[in-house]
């Protein structure tokens, strides 16, 4: 088994008298996908949050390349090769695709005294790694709100690995998609993972998670419920794993004995 | 391997359609339909002569000067409804100290300048730290510059108005700076060649190319040059589409916005300067409503009011229709009464033809 890239060893967080996180081990590898499950308020916000540097943790630590790391800020994070793609995905619909990708990092040519913003090099740019993502755009001038779901994950994914990122933790990437653009994404998770970067998926969809993911942690009421390999679980006992496994199945009788009961 | 991901619903998009969804297509249009209509109503008046050539481009020069910086900090989704007051400041600013205290000429201008870059700094700090609405915050400057404005003049002069500084700036380095004009010797080459008509006593019918004239091309060209091709114009796109996400990638959004009300500031400043020297005084009232004239030049450019989208060059074409309106309306003989239906008029059609040319450039790609 390769090196975790990024570990958290029994973290805990608190805020006030809550209990957000409670003993949570997690780590990626590069060249991983790590599905992060849970219902919603199981800490599943919490985690990423302490993953990606917003949170500092009460009890345990976080080791990068197997070294004890407190991480100061976010853009702290960010240096150290960990991005996260929140669900908004840090776009603007009105600019180009390729303008988006090099916000706030412009590449600049000189001419003589002046430099100016390297449009040529922007869009290339931009259009080489979105293929290389397997996304072909149209034209990097296009303005970002003309793309659709998948593609705009796509530019965010994209833009985080050119500017180094070793481990991604994706957000809900699939929540807001329709079928096609949620299989779009999966492609791309599965195209990181191909070009050896770690990526921690987060969702509470099992049937997105399952089909590319290769270890699957349950997050319950802030604390894990274990670490699974693929091999180990099946999809139908993830699905019973998960909150709400069990009330869908229970749901699931009731409604069978109410149409018994009263037959139309 | 890779499999690529093609959309097959997708047509290849023309030249054509992609120049279509650029946001000064419809203050272009819209030059082209004013220029067309008094080149039909007033094409005899003296309107294209050289002569009134140059009258409706001081005009459209004066508001330019003013749209260009205005079109940026619309762009980064904020107003400045104070430029209008700015101007009657800073003509006061720069003839008090000249005429009562003797300052030279030089001097009060660039005292003028860094008294409206700090105000305009101020604006700047004061819609970002309060998070309150641009509109707000600088229509409470807008009051209380003219306030300041006729506080100051009246307390110092006795009067609203300050004269007699042609006098004093007629041997001033700075003078020619913003009077006068250029490019003399071309008109008259241009006149010799029989290209522009002459007098009777066989001068050119212009003697050159008003000063502010080149002060609007200039600027027109830098903010565009700003917006299309600099680091910055990058965050100004950004601040004003969507500022979340820029400060989220290292955007510094504050920034910016304070940078383009210091500009806007500046703009003012300068408008005032001009008007001054050329014509030698002073107005506590000067300036009154060149804030609305100017986001509607900027609006008729193609600028969204919600920010993220705009363009300087079409901020120059809209004070281009500005200028060949109010003339073009002189020229004919039409009540002047009747300029600001027309402007009001044509700025409503013009956002009604932007949002739906924006609309457009978001579909159908």
């Amino acid at each position: 088994m390769a090196e975790p890239y990024v570990e958290l060893k029994s973290v805990s967080k608190y805020f006030g008298s809550v209990v957000a996180l409670k003993d949570v081990s997690f780590d990626v590898c590069p060249g991983e996908v790590h599905c992060l499950l849970g219902d919603n308020g199981a800490g599943k916000s919490t985690l990423i949050k302490t993953l990606s540097g917003v949170y500092t943790p009460d009890e345990g630590e976080i080791r990068v390349q197997g070294k004890p790391t407190r991480f100061a800020s976010p853009a702290d994070t960010r240096d150290s090769g960990i991005a996260t793609v929140y669900q908004d995905l840090a776009l603007v619909p009105l600019m180009s695709v390729a303008r988006n990708f090099f916000l706030g990092r412009e590449p600049m040519r000189k001419f003589g005294p002046i430099s100016q913003f390297d449009a040529e090099f922007a869009n290339r740019t931009a259009y080489d790694e979105m293929s290389a993502m397997g996304i072909q755009l149209r034209d990097p001038e296009q303005p970002v709100g003309t793309l659709s779901g998948g593609e705009r994950q796509c530019l965010a994914i994209a833009r985080a690995v050119y500017f180094g990122a070793k481990v991604l933790i994706l957000d809900e990437p699939t929540s807001a998609l329709g079928v096609h653009q949620a299989s779009v994404v999966l492609k791309l998770i599965v195209q990181s993972k191909a070009r050896g970067i770690g990526v921690i998926f987060i969702s509470h969809n099992v049937h997105h998670a399952y089909v590319v993911g290769d270890r699957f942690t349950l997050l319950k009421r802030g604390r894990s419920t274990g670490t699974y390999a693929k091999g180990e679980i099946t999809r139908d006992q993830l699905l019973n794993l998960m909150a709400g496994g069990k009330e869908l199945v229970d749901l699931e009788q009731e409604l069978a004995k109410s149409a018994r009961s009263s037959p139309a | 391997m890779v499999s690529e991901i093609r959309d097959e619903r997708v047509r290849s998009v023309s030249r054509l359609s992609r120049l279509l969804s650029r946001p000064e297509l419809g203050a272009a249009a819209g030059t082209v339909l004013v220029f067309v209509f008094f080149a039909i109503t007033a094409g005899n008046t003296g309107l294209f002569s050289a002569k009134g050539i140059v009258n409706f481009l001081e005009v459209s020069a004066q508001l330019g000067i003013l749209a260009a910086p205005v079109a940026l900090l619309m762009i980064a989704g904020e107003f400045d409804l104070s430029v209008g007051s700015m101007i009657g400041f800073a003509g006061i600013l720069i003839a008090i100290p000249a005429v009562f205290w003797g300052w030279p000429i030089w001097l009060s201008l660039l005292f003028t300048f860094a008294v409206c870059g700090g105000i305009g700094a101020l604006n700047g700090l004061a819609v970002v730290r309060t998070g309150l609405p641009s509109f707000i915050v600088t229509l409470g400057s807008l009051f209380m510059l003219r306030g300041l404005t006729l506080g100051l003049t009246r307390g110092i002069s006795g009067r609203t108005q300050v004269s007699g500084v042609h006098e004093l700036a007629q041997n001033d380095p700075l003078n020619s700076l913003f009077s006068g004009q250029v490019f003399s010797g071309v008109i008259a080459w241009l006149a010799d060649l029989g290209l522009i008509g002459k007098r009777a006593d066989g001068m050119p019918s212009i003697s050159g190319i008003p000063v502010s004239i080149v002060w609007w091309i200039v600027l027109t060209l830098a903010c565009t040059w700003l917006l299309t091709r600099s680091r910055f114009g990058n965050w100004i796109f950004a601040a004003g589409g969507e500022a979340n996400a820029a400060r989220n990638l290292g955007v510094p959004v504050a920034r910016t916005k304070i940078t383009l009300f210091v500009m806007t500031a500046l703009a003012a400043a300068l408008f005032a300067a001009i008007q001054v020297l050329v014509t030698g005084s002073a107005d506590t009232l000067r300036g009154t409503q060149k804030e609305f004239e100017a986001i509607i030049a900027v609006v008729i450019g193609g600028t969204l009011l919600t920010g993220g989208y705009g363009s300087a060059i079409g901020a120059m074409f809209g004070a281009l229709i500005f200028g060949v309106v109010q003339m073009g309306i002189f020229y004919t003989g039409i009540d002047t009464d009747w300029f600001k239906l027309f402007m009001g008029a044509m700025m409503v059609i013009a956002v009604l033809f932007n949002s739906y040319v924006r609309n457009r450039a978001m579909r159908s790609r």
